[in-house]
């Protein structure tokens, strides 16, 4: 697929296993944060209106 | 648990028990469809669609088994089954992923989110979604296969890909502090992710 990954010798300042695995780790870190920051954020109001309006309708035809 | 509940008949406890779960799952799927979307307004309805297709669905939902895996596969259908395209164009602007994208000298040093989220946003649809279930959802890999409707290989496959190509794509602001074309890295990058992504 890619041509160059021939040259397999360590570039200048190519990153080690441990330097990539902390890489990934705060990679991984970050991603988390990402996603928790959106879950931590409060729900907007027109959630719990749309579904307190479908259950309503479907109460009203017999559930 | 009030007393009308209490003379509700069956259906109506299990409705309200079902309502219950799945206004606490809200959260969940507002963060799953901003990593899918990524624009905040696009994810909202998204996720709204979801939940009410969640809600209408109720009555094929088994109580007791994993609401959370199940809503996200409801939101993951919805997302694939509407325009999508559009989403994501827009929000991959090439001169703002240039501008932000900067070298990487510490590798323990933190990234910054607005690099990872434009870093996410070039990866392959595939490759985000099973590295967000797994890496930031908390699924394991095998619900992560049921959600997406594949084998667990191939999301233990997808998930070590997109780590790796989120590295690369991250990693690679060096080119710019070298002097050489950034901007050229990142257009064949996008360029890749634009055809990935269409091949589906």
């Amino acid at each position: 697929m890619i041509e160059h990954m021939a040259k397999k010798s360590p570039a200048k300042g190519a990153p080690s296993l441990d330097d990539a695995r902390l890489r990934q780790q705060a990679i991984g870190a970050k991603l988390r944060q990402m996603f928790d920051e959106v879950v931590n954020e409060p729900v907007p109001d027109e959630f719990f209106e749309i579904l307190r309006r479908a259950d309503a309708r479907g109460s009203e035809n017999g559930g | 648990m009030n007393t009308t509940s209490l003379r509700a008949p069956p259906e109506a406890k299990r409705d309200a028990a079902f309502k219950q779960q799945l206004v606490a799952l809200i959260p969940q799927l507002r963060a799953f469809a901003r990593t899918l979307t990524g624009d905040p307004t696009a994810a909202d309805d998204l996720a709204q669609d979801a939940m009410m297709k969640a809600w209408d669905a109720r009555a094929s939902f088994e109580m007791g088994t994993n609401m959370k895996a199940w809503t996200f596969m409801i939101l993951r259908n919805q997302f694939y089954s509407e325009k999508r395209r559009s989403w994501r164009q827009t929000q991959l602007d090439q001169e703002a992923a240039e501008r932000t994208l900067v070298a990487v000298d510490d590798p323990a040093a933190p990234v910054a989110l607005d690099e990872l989220r434009l870093g996410l946003a070039m990866l392959p649809e595939e490759q985000r979604e099973a590295l967000v279930l797994v890496g930031a959802g908390g699924f394991a890999y095998e619900e992560a296969a049921e959600i997406c409707g594949c084998a667990v290989g191939t999301v233990k496959s997808r998930v070590s890909r997109a780590r790796r190509a989120l590295q690369g794509i991250l990693d690679r602001g060096d080119y710019s502090r070298d002097g050489a074309a950034a901007g050229e890295a990142m257009g064949s990058i996008l360029a890749q992710a634009e055809r990935l992504s269409g091949a589906r």
